[in-house]
């Protein structure tokens, strides 16, 4: 990236009022390898791309689960993510310690936030560079929250971060109506889905995705790979389907209504 | 902090512990049982307005029974400046938990824990603080009763009583008590128990508060005092039958 | 340190007992929460699950430990570093003391029944099957009698776990908390009972006497 002379340290401002080392710090969130969540009224689903960095290594490990109600997603630098995770994991043991109780998702999310923050407006120190998807249920119901290195934190309905997730966003914006009235199933299936659309052409299979869910008398876990591996066929069989029946109707030359995930994006104007 | 009796006794342990600190080793100013039960549409509360110097009754208008945040009753036994002291560490917690502004709050069993963690803290440092408290609440439309001693031993259960009221109000609550009990029943009940504890325990005085709190919220009795009858026979003529004995 | 006052301690009573047999493990205490003669509460579970393979007696300090564990290692902790924890839990704490008798039961991780029993400052031992609390003298030598378990001077050493059944060994149990309910002020109420094997963990609850 372009250096200028306001982004040498986090504190500094640009003339146009822009810290640029936390932008950067954002900036690592969009390098690391995809993370997607979605949320129903009961369950939330959150999924990963799995990429190693050499054909000999593993992977990173991108979803952490933080206590039995709440669990996190993590895109950009997993040290990071992983000190991020323990220290939630500390917050959710004091709470139950001292309430016996679990830790509404919305204050353990505006801790994390504020945690972020302090790195912004530090000179001896330096942002996150992580992004958390922070997925829980709580008394108030199911949550999905975006944290991000500048000590912002929103709640969505479906989010994407990471590489390419554009195209996963692009592809939860057009479905995300829906969402609440959804079963977990069908909420895993639109997270495996939405990971393929990040893919971009490349195939999916459950070895390099990692998919987690927690929901109304399911305490947060990571799905096995085989579950992810029948899903995956059952989707690629539904596809096949589809591109079959959409060629069968290009050949009648009617226009062509099936082929779904083809679709031009309504909303894929920013 | 400090609220520690200036006694001899406290002045030898604190030199022990090399600190100037006092603490309270023994109680000064104490307020007798509290009782509770749970009824059909919540829990109710009861205790008198006493508080004992030692055996002098030196104050007759504390108020034993207080509403924590908005589901939760708490009432104490021990020590009333120890109980004040706690007032305020409440009043901190339920400030900075509405401070959050997002739509949680703490709930009886919440509360409850807490202060068991608490008062077993201050009793690890030797330092009590000198009461048995009873948390009740409604959240949710979960009825919550509990109690939590001196050094933190805690249970919960449909009635509970501290001090002489385990002795002589529990076994009345367990005899009457059921889950669908109405208010006014519940009322009856608890005016039994405190009758008998205002006849046999001498720190009793007939001037009390009965609170309940419910779904809809909290209400604090105004004081009032029990119809008393100290006709019987063995009230009017206690030697009776033992003469000679003493 | 903890001579400074007695106050700082309080005995609840109770009672608990765990037998470990081939494939099966059985815990069980009774629920009367006392002090001195007079009962608080009639229903106080002092039976601890810890996690899918052990339940305790008393104390649940470690769940704190044994939940960051789980993180950890990305699987529950086995019985035998339960036991271990506890030991050190107790132990940190030596000179003063948490007043609580211990006893952890589980399965081992070939399956097998485990049972640990332990002092209040952290001095453990794997046995066959222990008591403690304040029936566990009324009880022990019942368990001795009936259990028949191989002497430990025995060499070389042999398996402490008893050669009865499931059942058996659950009637047992039922039997000797009657019997220590008749005698001891500080047993009665309700005996709870956690049989843990292969297939999961089971509970059921006995009434006792409440007198």
């Amino acid at each position: 990236m372009f250096r200028n002379q306001y982004d040498t340290d986090v504190t500094t401002w640009s003339p146009a009022g822009r810290l640029f080392q936390v932008e950067y710090a954002m900036e690592a969130v969009k390098q690391g390898s995809a993370a997607i969540g979605l949320r129903s009224a009961t369950h939330i689903v959150l999924a990963t791309v799995n990429k190693a960095t050499s054909e000999l290594s593993s992977h990173q490990k991108k979803i952490f689960k933080v206590d039995d109600h709440i669990g996190v997603a993590i895109a950009g630098l997993t040290a990071d993510g992983r000190v991020l995770s323990r220290y939630l994991r500390n917050e959710c043991i004091n709470h139950s310690f001292v309430y016996e109780s679990p830790l509404p998702i919305s204050r353990l999310v505006v801790q994390l936030a504020d945690k972020a923050q302090v790195c912004t407006q530090r000179s001896w120190k330096r942002p996150y560079g992580v992004g958390l998807l922070v997925a829980g249920l709580d008394e108030t119901g199911a949550h999905l929250y975006y944290n991000c290195p500048s000590g912002n934190y929103f709640e969505y309905q479906a989010f994407a971060i990471g590489s390419r997730s554009q195209a996963a966003k692009t592809y939860l914006e057009r479905r995300f109506d829906n969402f609440d009235k959804y079963s977990r199933e069908e909420l895993i299936k639109d997270g495996i889905f939405a990971i393929k659309e990040t893919l971009q052409g490349e195939k999916l299979t459950s070895a390099i995705c990692t998919v987690a869910i927690v929901g109304v008398g399911e305490p947060f876990h990571i799905i096995n790979q085989q579950a992810i591996e029948q899903v995956i066929q059952s989707l690629d069989i539904v596809e096949d389907a589809q591109v079959e029946a959409a060629a069968a109707e290009s050949a009648s030359e009617e226009p062509s209504a099936a082929q779904e995930p083809a679709a031009a994006a309504p909303m894929d104007l920013q | 902090m400090e609220w520690g009796a200036v006694s001899s006794e406290g002045k030898e342990v604190s030199t022990i512990l090399e600190s100037g600190s006092q603490r309270t080793l023994s109680p000064y100013v104490t307020g007798t049982s509290v009782l509770g039960l749970k009824y059909k549409d919540g829990v109710i509360m009861a205790a008198d307005m006493g508080g004992s110097y030692g055996s002098t009754l030196r104050y007759k208008s504390v108020e034993r029974i207080k509403p924590i945040g908005k589901h939760t009753l708490l009432g104490a036994s021990g020590e009333i400046s120890d109980f004040q002291e706690i007032l305020r560490y409440l009043d901190e917690l339920i400030i900075y938990d509405h401070m959050w502004d997002d739509g949680n709050s703490l709930g009886p069993k919440e509360v409850h824990n807490y202060l068991n963690r608490v008062m077993y803290n201050r009793r690890n440092k030797f330092n009590p603080l000198w009461n048995s408290l009873v948390v009740g609440g409604v959240k949710n439309g979960q009825k919550y009763l509990g109690m939590v001693g001196m050094i933190g031993t805690h249970y919960e259960d449909n009635h509970v009583a501290t001090g002489f009221g385990n002795h002589l109000a529990r076994p009345i609550m367990r005899a009457e008590w059921r889950e669908d009990l109405t208010f006014e029943e519940a009322v009856k009940i608890l005016e039994k128990c405190l009758l008998v504890l205002l006849y046999r325990d001498r720190s009793a005085i007939n001037k009390f508060q009965i609170s309940k709190i419910t779904e809809e919220g909290v209400t604090i009795s105004e004081p009032y005092a029990l119809k008393t009858f100290w006709g019987f026979s063995a009230f009017q003529n206690p030697t009776k039958g033992a003469e000679g004995s003493w | 340190m903890a001579l400074r006052g007695d106050w700082v301690y309080e005995n609840n009573g109770g009672t608990c007992v765990a037998i470990a047999g081939s494939d099966y493990c059985v815990v069980a205490a009774d629920t009367r929460l006392s002090v001195g003669y007079s009962i608080y509460t009639r229903d106080y579970s002092k039976i601890c699950k810890l996690c899918d393979s052990s339940p305790l007696f008393l104390l649940p300090s470690p769940l704190t430990a044994s939940t960051i564990y789980q993180h950890q290692h990305n699987k529950q902790m086995s019985c035998p570093a339960m036991a271990r924890l506890l030991s050190n839990t107790l132990y940190y704490k030596r000179f003063f003391p948490y007043y609580t008798f211990n006893i952890l039961g589980g399965l081992d991780n070939e399956g097998k029944g485990c049972v640990y029993s332990y002092d209040a400052v952290g001095s453990y031992e794997r046995v066959g099957y222990s008591c403690q609390g304040t029936g566990g003298a009324l009880i022990m030598p019942v368990l001795d009698n009936q259990l028949k378990s191989p002497s430990p001077l025995l060499l070389p050493a042999r398996d402490a776990v008893t050669p009865l059944s499931e059942s058996e060994a659950v009637d047992l149990v039922k039997d000797v908390f009657a019997s220590a309910t008749e005698r001891d002020i500080y047993t009665g109420d309700k005996l709870e009972i956690i049989v843990v094997n292969a297939s999961g963990i089971r509970q059921e609850f006995l009434d006792l006497r409440k007198d």
